[in-house]
């Protein structure tokens, strides 16, 4: 077998035990969450018996164990079970599938973190090579500073400062994000793109200082001082020498964060009312809706496992000794 | 004629569209009038007037994934200002708290059991079907009997049997008289679909609904053939559910939306500077409470019970916890938007003589337990310290127990452990209701336990009388009285009623009057505001 799929082969076997593993974690983690749905979602009308009859139509007087193993059987075969809200105090059942409840929000929440990705990564990696290019001038000196004060301000200040100056004094975008499954992609993208301006500045710099270093790191190597001796020019050097052995921590640092576009946004989505998955799985834990809350933790887990997959990957595929080990 | 009187016929003038403004302006200013005025008074005018169009886009604080458009399921206020959207109901309560007909042309009784409505003629469904008797008994039905799921179910146990009586006519008989039974129809749950479809948002509504996504937006188009005179101007409306407080104040600063409900009170003083939209409030039936369990000492003490109902600052509740937004209450759970609200009580204030006087006869000595979470309200702990600092004045120790928020429902609030709590109502909008549901002595929800006193007999009484009588100035003698027993015998301490607070943007004009009965103009601003 190739010792590339060989790895990765490898590398996937591990995930799935990592799934495994993240999966009994969010169990016992929600099962230490204090509160009680049936209290919750009862309200002043939660006495011992209406309580106790919630539990008992939900299932939550069986074991834990027994409910682990149902819900890691249903999640095997693509069923995350059957939302807790919906079943009110007016005996109502309303309450909808898991998988559809989070299966529209998911596709939103993809499709804000791929337009943040389309205009974040290629900007952090310019200006990353090009700060590496122009060390020590005026033009990294002002690169830096600008992307550490983006990163350095919290999520929904940079937010509030892009809606009071794009919304507000200036109305060129809209600070409602409220987008649906027959909103058109030129509108979807126009009332997308406070969000995904602010999400691009919160992790700018990040990726382009992880580049910029990498490139600079190499610099100082014995094989880019031979290509200086033959002759190559300053660009020739980073773009045709540098960057190709610089690859593996730029793609770590990149998937790390696209995970974080995917499960980390819920202040930017409030902030934006942009209906994503954050903000689902955040109104699921006030509820104590406890399959949306597992739900979407497994999803997010799945979400880092496969980034942090294809990262490494990269990292093989882009370095000879990782690739024909000895 | 006077100048006055030619003002006020150059109005009308204008009003109706007889004159131009320019015209209007000109007579104003023949009059005497200066032109800044002038124009002012020019652009209220115009502003009193509806006008039909635009598009109308609201930011709501509620709305949930499991929202659906089948009335029986209405929970929160997103469901509500829809469903009076597009559907409408037998009765509705106007804009200054009347009871009026709506789908019913006029309805009659005469010994408050047998209820007769009589259905207004050639009301069409957006569907295209003319509304008849046969909907309206399948709309009813719909809330009725064994297997019904409806939230209104509980209401509708008083309806023994329901039939049509030709077209246009629907009669009710009750188990028991009801005097409030127009009132019951007009309730949000019991809207009126065409027989066999309840669920997909077909009513006879001034508008039609177009999409509607759980949890995130409603879209409606205004409909051509309502019945409705003088109602739903617009041409388009977007409900749109925006949770987040800040995210809505940012909708409505920068204009995406035209108007939204609950503004938070933290920045309502910031918000108000903006140039461009105008604060609002309306002092509503929901209320505060603190109640005192008569079945637990030393509060089944009436001199005790009275002590404590003297050393409340009550305004100082108002201005600190509401900041400002809400009413002092007086000790009742009935507030100025109900019909029977009894003004001649004396309103109860601070009084440190009164209190002391009282709590000396009592004979008690040593701390007051208060169990407080904000589970009951947002600020029922810091409410609870400040009741006991202005009680201390009195020479009272009132000693503040925080409780956990989980649980509090079932551990602390109507339970015998605890004696004294804080507590909330969201009201209701007749009196029969609000006391048979917290005050009665057959309710469960009978937070005070005050059942046995002479009094507490006494109302339960009253209340029972007043259900059944028709006449209307007997039945306000009744409630006045109700409401006095507790005011003076009850357990209950009720210092605030809180206040609706929305924002509107200066672009929307509403009528002079707006409904409190439920939040949004009585949740029905869609088809009662209109662009200026």
């Amino acid at each position: 077998m190739h010792p590339v799929l060989k790895t990765v082969l490898g590398r996937l076997g591990l995930g799935v035990a990592t799934l495994f593993i993240v999966s009994i974690i969010i169990f016992s983690a929600i099962e230490m969450l204090p509160g009680d749905f049936g209290q919750a979602i009862l309200g002043q009308a939660a006495t011992e018996e209406t309580v106790a009859a919630f539990r008992r139509e939900l299932g939550l007087d069986e074991p834990p164990y027994i409910r682990y193993l149902q819900w890691v059987g249903g999640a095997i075969q693509g069923d995350l079970g059957t939302s807790f809200s919906g079943r009110n105090a007016s005996g109502t059942d309303r309450s909808r599938e898991v998988i559809d409840l989070i299966a529209p929000r998911l596709w939103n929440t993809l499709f804000l973190a791929s337009v943040t990705a389309i205009i974040a990564v290629p900007v952090s990696l310019f200006l990353g090579i090009t700060s590496a290019l122009y060390r020590n001038s005026v033009y990294d000196r002002t690169i830096n500073t600008t992307t550490l004060t983006t990163i350095s301000f919290p999520e929904f200040f940079v937010a509030y400062i892009l809606i009071l100056l794009l919304a507000s004094l200036y109305p060129i975008f809209p600070s409602l994000a409220n987008v649906d499954a027959a909103t058109p992609l030129s509108e979807r993208l126009y009332r997308s793109a406070l969000p995904a301006f602010t999400l691009t500045l919160v992790i700018v710099a990040h990726m382009m200082r992880m580049t910029r270093a990498a490139i600079i790191n190499l610099l100082a190597s014995p094989y880019i001082q031979m290509a200086r001796l033959s002759g190559a020019s300053q660009t020739e050097v980073i773009l045709k020498h540098a960057l190709p052995n610089a690859w593996a921590p730029i793609a770590t640092v990149i998937a790390f964060n696209l995970a974080y576009l995917v499960v980390g946004v819920v202040v930017v989505e409030v902030v934006f009312v942009y209906p994503g998955v954050g903000q689902l799985m955040v109104d699921a834990v006030t509820s104590r809706d406890i399959p949306v809350v597992q739900g979407c933790a497994l999803i997010f887990a799945i979400t880092y496992i496969l980034l942090n997959l294809i990262a490494d990957i990269i990292g093989i595929i882009t370095n000879p000794r990782l690739l024909h080990p000895k | 004629m006077s100048k006055l009187e030619y003002r006020a016929i150059q109005e009308l003038k204008y009003k109706s569209g007889q004159i131009d403004r320019r015209t209007f302006v000109r007579s104003l200013l023949a009059t005497g009038v200066a032109l800044p005025s002038a124009l002012s008074l020019a652009g209220q005018v115009a502003a009193a007037t509806p006008k039909s169009g635009g598009r109308f886009r609201m930011g709501l604080g509620h709305g949930s994934t499991t929202d659906t458009l089948d009335s029986a399921t209405s929970e929160n206020h997103f469901t509500l200002v829809n469903g009076y959207t597009f559907g409408n109901h037998l009765t509705e309560v106007s804009n200054t708290g009347e009871l009026i007909p709506e789908l019913a042309e006029s309805f009659e009784s005469g010994d408050a059991q047998k209820w007769v409505f009589n259905l207004r003629q050639g009301v069409e469904f957006h569907n295209g079907k003319t509304m008849t008797s046969e909907d309206v008994v399948a709309s009813y039905n719909h809330h009725m009997g064994e297997d019904s799921t409806s939230a209104a179910k509980g209401l509708l146990t008083q309806v023994k049997s329901l039939k049509a009586d030709g077209k246009n006519k629907v009669i009710f008989e009750l188990e028991n008289p009801n005097a409030d039974f127009p009132f019951i129809v007009s309730d949000y749950h019991i809207s009126i679909r065409p027989a066999g479809d309840m669920a997909s948002g077909v009513g006879t509504g001034g508008y039609i609904l177009q999409s509607f996504e759980p949890g995130v937006k409603s879209v409606l188009k205004k409909n051509p053939n309502y019945w409705k005179e003088g109602a739903a101007h617009f041409d388009e409306v977007e409900l749109l559910s925006i949770i987040d407080p800040t995210a809505r104040q940012n909708a409505l600063t920068s204009g995406d939306i035209d108007a939204m409900d609950r503004v938070d009170l933290k920045t309502v003083n910031l918000f108000k500077r903006n140039k461009d939209i105008y604060i609002w409030d309306a002092t509503g039936t929901a209320h505060y409470t603190f109640p005192m369990r008569l079945n637990v000492a030393p509060f089944d003490n009436y001199d005790l019970r009275m002590a404590l109902k003297w050393s409340i600052k009550r305004q100082e509740l108002v201005d600190k916890i509401l900041l400002g937004y809400g009413a002092i209450g007086n000790d009742h759970p009935i507030s100025t938007a109900n019909r029977y609200h009894n003004s001649d009580l004396p309103q109860r204030e601070f009084d440190a003589d009164k209190a002391a006087y009282h709590y000396k006869k009592s004979g008690h000595s040593g701390k007051i337990p208060l169990s407080a979470a904000d589970a009951a309200f947002a600020g029922a702990v810091d409410a609870a310290q400040l009741m006991a600092a202005s009680a201390a004045e009195a020479g009272m120790e009132i000693e503040v127990i925080r409780e956990p928020k989980d649980g509090y429902w079932s551990n602390v609030w109507n339970n015998d452990a605890k004696g004294w709590c804080a507590c909330y109502w969201g009201g209701r909008p007749t009196e029969d209701w609000m006391f048979s549901a917290a005050y009665t002595d057959d309710t469960e929800w009978n937070d005070t336990a005050w059942k046995t006193t002479d009094s507490a007999v006494k109302f339960n009484k009253l209340v029972k009388e007043a259900r059944a009588e028709l006449n209307d100035n007997k039945r306000r003698e009744l409630y006045y009285e109700c409401q006095r027993l507790i005011y003076d015998d009850g357990g209950t301490i009720c210092p605030i009623f809180n206040s609706y607070v929305s924002a509107n943007s200066k672009a929307i004009a509403t009528d002079e009057n707006i409904a409190a009965n439920w939040d949004s103009d009585g949740a029905k601003c869609v088809e009662r505001w209109w662009f200026a």
